[in-house]
């Protein structure tokens, strides 16, 4: 069935609008959403078989041959990540259930969560420059409103910033593709790398792929334009916190990889060193950044912004082994913020604090929520057998065999921020004598803890059978390496 | 053509990056507007402002102005019509909520 890839987007589509209508019945809301983000995960999983098996799936939209209709791409890689996308989703809709409040689940906010899905898998899966950019707005409106739904003071305050920047940075991604429409004259992704190979890159695509990288840079918060994330990510209840720290930020990176490898491959003399040198810069100032703060939001807030560094760190280096590491990466980094979130709400609604200093002991009563807390920050800094090893490896191996030690490096030595900055959080608030950490009976942890033991084993089992998942993750390189299958595939030559 | 709407888009950019730095929550809306009034100008003046008749068959002219640009500022339009309008209403609340327009004294962690 050539629909296939359409149905990760049309689901929650459909989904959103039916939601619309009942907007009282907070049962039904639940039941709907769960049953179609299951849904979209499973075909999503049928997608990334189906491309395993025959290759990179395209579909033209109403029949119109490829570069003159939108084409929707579905290779491994955009499969992939509409699969971790789907997952996520489903955790954090899950742990909504009992820690958003029934006055937003009345007000609309299962179908933004909907349609926030929509935007992220258009995103992923579309071919055409323009088409990314309203499914970017997509994305990006139904951010706007589950940033500031519930109307606190903090909210409202936070959500007029995060709105400012990515009206800036949106105006900016229709300037950037008006300019690159007056030079190659298409919209279709695959056509326009052809066309770029045509004239091999003249200095005008270099000022373009620059300023697509401060586009995407906004939106995935790279260093020097990271400033907005930090406040605009620590206002929102922990169940959306979780989807924009998983999803939102991954969306701007993935736009960089497939430009960076589809568009301006061919003069990586100068873009490609400056992302380098943005990265490296973005993973020193993460990792400043969460050794310094003692709020636990902050902390997992930072990490994200040290793993968006290591993650382009692999794209700009450009060889298999940085880039596979960047796939293994991005998708490993998805699941464990999302998971890192949901556990860190978790303690803020145990304990009420949001500083780790301020309450200690909390293994006593909650050893489960302690030990899984424990193998989350493990993944998240590398240990082997868990998932963020096999990735990070890849990439300092990449950087090592480009002959950039300090690369390699700073990558290393980030891990051990990394491991510090979470690990105070586990030794201050869980040893010790359980102090202002009374056991709460109101709390049910098992609607709680149920999504994030699902996202921890799922984040266990990547590690430990990364040589299964190598197989879809080196199906996906092969394509970005290899720009001509992705035209060829799309344009049917 | 071209060079006088280029100047003319500078200009609206300059205009906009000045009103968005401004401390005056309305006056930021402003400049987002005029934002994207620039945006959707260079996005028709980069296609080319050849002459040519309207892009409708019915016409039966030899050319036509390109219509791709024109959809695509179509799009861009209605999307910056939606986010201004809610845009909007988010400083009216936060107005009505902090008291205050002044972006400065929008500080604070509570």
């Amino acid at each position: 069935m050539s629909n296939l890839l359409i149905l990760p987007i049309i689901i929650p589509l459909l989904t959103a609008v039916f939601l619309i209508f009942f907007k009282k019945y907070i049962l039904v809301q639940r039941w709907i959403s769960v049953i179609s983000v299951t849904a979209t995960l499973v075909t999503s999983i049928i997608l990334v078989e189906k491309v395993k098996n025959d290759g990179i799936q395209t579909l033209d939209v109403g029949s119109w041959p490829a570069p003159f209709g939108i084409t929707l791409v579905s290779d491994m890689l955009s499969a992939l990540l509409v699969t971790a996308t789907s997952l996520i989703a489903l955790c954090c809709i899950i742990y909504s259930f009992r820690s958003i409040g029934e006055g937003r689940e009345r007000n609309y906010y299962y179908p933004v969560v909907q349609f926030l899905i929509v935007g992220v898998n258009g995103a992923f899966t579309t071919g055409d420059i323009f088409n990314m950019f309203v499914f970017f707005e997509v994305m990006l409106m139904s951010s706007y409103v589950l940033l500031v739904i519930g109307g606190t003071k903090i909210q409202l305050r936070e959500t007029i910033k995060y709105i400012l920047v990515n009206i800036t940075s949106s105006a900016l991604f229709v300037i950037s593709v008006a300019y690159l429409y007056s030079v190659v004259g298409t919209l279709n992704m695959a056509h326009i790398s052809e066309r770029i190979a045509e004239v091999n890159q003249p200095a005008i695509l270099t000022v373009l792929a620059v300023l697509f990288l401060i586009v995407f840079g906004l939106k995935g918060a790279i260093f020097p334009l990271f400033f907005w994330l930090p406040g605009s990510y620590y206002a929102p209840p922990a169940a959306i916190m979780a989807l924009f720290g998983a999803l939102l930020t991954k969306v701007g990176v993935y736009s960089i990889l497939r430009t960076y490898t589809l568009f301006f491959y061919h003069d990586t003399g100068f873009t490609h060193e400056l992302l380098m040198i943005l990265s490296l810069l973005t993973i020193v100032l993460g990792s400043i950044a969460a050794v310094a703060y003692k709020d636990m939001k902050k902390i997992v807030i930072y990490n994200i912004i040290i793993a968006i560094g290591v993650i382009t760190y692999g794209i700009g280096a450009m060889n298999t082994d940085a880039l596979t590491g960047s796939v293994f990466y991005l998708i490993h980094d998805m699941v464990i913020k999302a998971v890192l979130f949901l556990l860190v709400g978790l303690i803020i609604s145990i304990t009420g604090a949001n500083s780790y200093d301020k309450f200690s002991g909390l293994i006593k009563h909650y050893p489960l929520l302690g030990w899984l807390f424990f193998i989350s920050v493990l993944a998240l800094a590398g240990i082997p057998p868990l998932s963020g090893f096999i990735g990070k490896i890849l990439i300092v191996n990449g950087a090592f065999s480009n002959g950039d030690l300090v690369g390699g490096l700073i990558i290393l030595i980030s891990s051990l921020f990394v491991l510090y900055s979470l690990m105070r959080v586990f030794i201050n608030g869980f040893w010790g004598d359980p102090e202002g950490s009374k056991k709460k009976e109101s709390i049910r942890m098992g609607t709680y803890l149920f999504p994030v033991i699902i996202l921890v084993g799922t984040a266990v089992a990547y590690g430990v059978f990364s040589e299964y998942v190598h197989m879809y993750v080196s199906q996906a390189v092969e394509v970005i390496e290899n720009p001509e299958m992705y035209i060829e595939a799309v344009l049917q030559k | 053509m071209e060079v006088l709407m280029s100047i003319l888009i500078g200009l609206l950019f300059a205009c906009a990056v000045y009103l968005m730095l401004s401390k005056s929550l309305l006056r930021i809306i402003i400049g987002t507007g005029l934002l994207s009034h620039g945006a959707h100008l260079m996005l028709l003046t980069m296609a080319g402002l050849k002459r040519g008749t309207v892009p409708l068959l019915g016409e039966n002219a030899l050319f036509y102005t390109d219509p791709v640009p024109q959809a695509l500022i179509l799009t861009a339009i209605v999307i910056s019509f939606g986010v201004t309008a809610f845009f909007l209403v988010l400083a009216y609340r936060a107005y009505q909520e902090l008291g205050t327009d002044n972006v400065e004294d929008m500080k604070g962690t509570e």
